[in-house]
């Protein structure tokens, strides 16, 4: 019992679109696999067919060993999910929400309380259990929500972009639960995101994944290593000239012009520093600022798409529609 | 076993969100008490059927009309469920298509059954002389009726996105088949001489009967000479067509996604 996700070439085709290209990935039992990727890049797409919501164009994929098309109903009742948006019915309380799953799912009745008021207890809401969900703030409706998708224990979570829309703390407060969902119970979780943070901090393994392939797959640490190691980020009057320089000069190839700096890959980020700095007195360019940073997963997606993350702003309004659902209520 | 405690609770669910909606349970007050206060009384005085007012003859109608009326808006249940994302959850859970369309069904069927019973007392109330025990056989029929007309919104609402369209066409189905139902007039009996394009129109909507078999259980003998069918066969042409709304409306909810 090693791998609990597998696909094999798993394609969603729309059209001549291809939002998941040849999939091929294995998720461990136990870990937290993260699916990063900006946003129209297949994620969701592709835990969809893995949710058995979507069926795919070709390729197949084993769940918990049981195939996606072949076996759908075997697959929904071993996993749990959290979608992007919002899925909670506003005019029951929260309570009812958990029973109403309870049901649909099948956990027997004589069960059915004692897992509800653990799962409230996990995710705090137990002094609110009795009130309607219009009542709940964005977070504690997404707790809720988490919180939901392990009534009936479930073998593989997978959560779709668990922290849109929310503020930082309350942000913080979800990546403490998955964490603490981690370490207490038996679950895989499978979890997509645009969030580098997001992640860096929860994810065991991250799958880097940009117009439906995935591009590269390793450890955060691991990562991050095959980076050279430090970015140094230079401002300046004059970014190409130098940039030009530092690669005549200083045979630095590794580069890449971010929001009006540029950011250079380097072994040995101090030692580099001042070379540069020297580099542009000689040659009358003025720089502004000169930074030394650790890479972050931001520079791995860099490095490995060409862009940076922030740039795709595709489906953006889908994130905002639901920040604003969100508040409306 | 799942599937059942999934009706149930999907059944439940319709049920509290209905009661808990205050101001639809108002709302179904007013307009039966119009129909039957103001268009009934007025439009009676041209009218006569031996021993039968015509508020006693609309009333069977007002019945079945609001009982349409509520139910084709149920539909709006579904619709609300996919503009906030609930009908997601639903729909991946492991019970069937057919259980999850039954158990929305005969939950907002309840729901439009209690509104139903309003008319009753409404009826009662502003002195339309009906016995009151012939309510026991109308609620079977009502609920025959009801299950329906749920499934025609139901089936309609899975098909169409927005609010602003279900309205449109909703109002678009609901005036045609109330009017042509026989629900404001009756359609055959004595003296009784209607267009042939109206007789044959009405002969194909379901509501017709469901009004028929109303109007046998409530006013009794009197209304036995203008009977479109006897009771039994209005009953199992009503039967026949939840059947066939039931399998359509299973079939609309399997291609949900």
């Amino acid at each position: 019992m090693s791998h609990v996700i597998e696909t094999h070439q798993l394609t969603k085709a729309y059209g001549l679109l291809k939002a998941v290209d040849k999939l091929d990935i294995s998720v461990e039992s136990g870990e937290i696999f993260g699916l990063l990727g900006p946003n129209g890049a297949g994620k969701t797409t592709a835990i969809s067919m893995l949710c058995t919501i979507l069926k795919p164009t070709s390729g197949t994929a084993t769940v918990n060993g049981f195939d996606i098309v072949k076996e759908a109903n075997k697959v929904r009742k071993s996993i749990g999910i959290v979608f992007q948006e919002p899925s909670i019915d506003d005019r029951l309380t929260g309570r009812e929400n958990l029973y109403m799953h309870a049901n649909l799912y099948g956990v027997p009745a004589s069960e059915q309380k004692d897992r509800i008021n653990r799962v409230l207890k996990l995710v705090e809401l137990e002094d609110r259990a009795n009130d309607l969900l219009r009542t709940y703030s964005g977070g504690m409706r997404r707790r809720l929500e988490i919180g939901r998708g392990l009534i009936h224990y479930p073998k593989v979570l997978f959560l779709d972009e668990p922290t849109v829309g929310l503020d930082p703390q309350t942000r913080d407060h979800i990546w403490k639960y998955i964490h603490q969902l981690k370490e207490s119970q038996d679950i895989t979780v499978v979890l997509t995101t645009h969030y580098m943070d997001e992640a860096d901090r929860l994810s065991d393994r991250i799958a880097i994944m940009d117009h439906g392939k995935i591009v590269v797959l390793d450890s955060p640490p691991k990562l991050k290593e095959t980076l050279e190691g430090d970015v140094v980020a230079v401002k300046s009057n004059n970014i190409d000239g130098l940039s030009q320089l530092v690669t005549k000069w200083l045979g630095l190839e590794k580069k890449q012009i971010v929001d009006g700096s540029l950011e250079i890959t380097v072994r040995n980020g101090k030692a580099v520093m001042p070379r540069i700095m020297e580099l542009a007195t000689q040659n009358n360019i003025y720089v502004e600022s000169i930074v030394l940073r650790e890479p972050n997963l931001e520079d791995v997606f860099l490095h490995y798409t060409g862009k940076s993350i922030r740039e795709d702003s595709g489906k953006e309004l889908h994130g905002m529609a639901a920040i604003q659902r969100r508040s409306i209520k | 076993m799942t599937e059942i405690r999934g009706f149930y609770t999907l059944w439940l669910r319709e049920v509290k969100r209905f009661l808990r909606d205050r101001t639809r349970l108002l709302s179904m007050f007013i307009q039966p008490l119009l129909w039957l206060a103001i268009f009934g009384a007025g439009f009676g005085l041209r009218f006569a059927i031996p021993g039968l007012s015509y508020q006693q003859v609309i009333f069977p109608g007002i019945v079945g009309q609001t009982l349409l009326f509520t139910s084709m808006f149920m539909g709006i249940s579904v619709l609300w469920d996919k503009e906030f994302g609930f009908m997601k959850e639903i729909l991946v859970s492991p019970v069937s298509r057919f259980t999850i369309f039954l158990g929305k069904m005969v939950g907002d069927s309840t729901s439009s059954f209690i509104q139903c019973i309003m008319v009753f007392v409404i009826g009662i109330a502003i002195g339309v002389s009906i016995d009151p025990v012939t309510v026991i056989y109308a609620l079977p029929i009502m609920v025959l009726i009801t299950f329906g007309l749920v499934s025609i919104g139901l089936t309609i609402a899975s098909f169409i996105g927005t609010l602003e369209s279900f309205g449109a066409i909703q109002t678009f189905i609901n005036l045609p088949l109330f009017f042509l139902s026989g629900a404001l007039f009756p359609l055959k009996g004595p003296g009784i001489n209607l267009p042939n394009w109206l007789t044959t129109v009405a002969a194909w909507n379901p509501l017709t009967y469901g009004v028929d078999a109303l109007r046998s259980v409530i006013l009794g003998s009197a209304w036995t000479p203008l009977q479109i069918q006897p009771l039994w066969i209005d009953i199992g042409i009503v039967a026949l067509f939840d059947a066939i709304m039931i399998a359509i409306g299973t079939w609309a909810f399997s291609r949900m996604k």
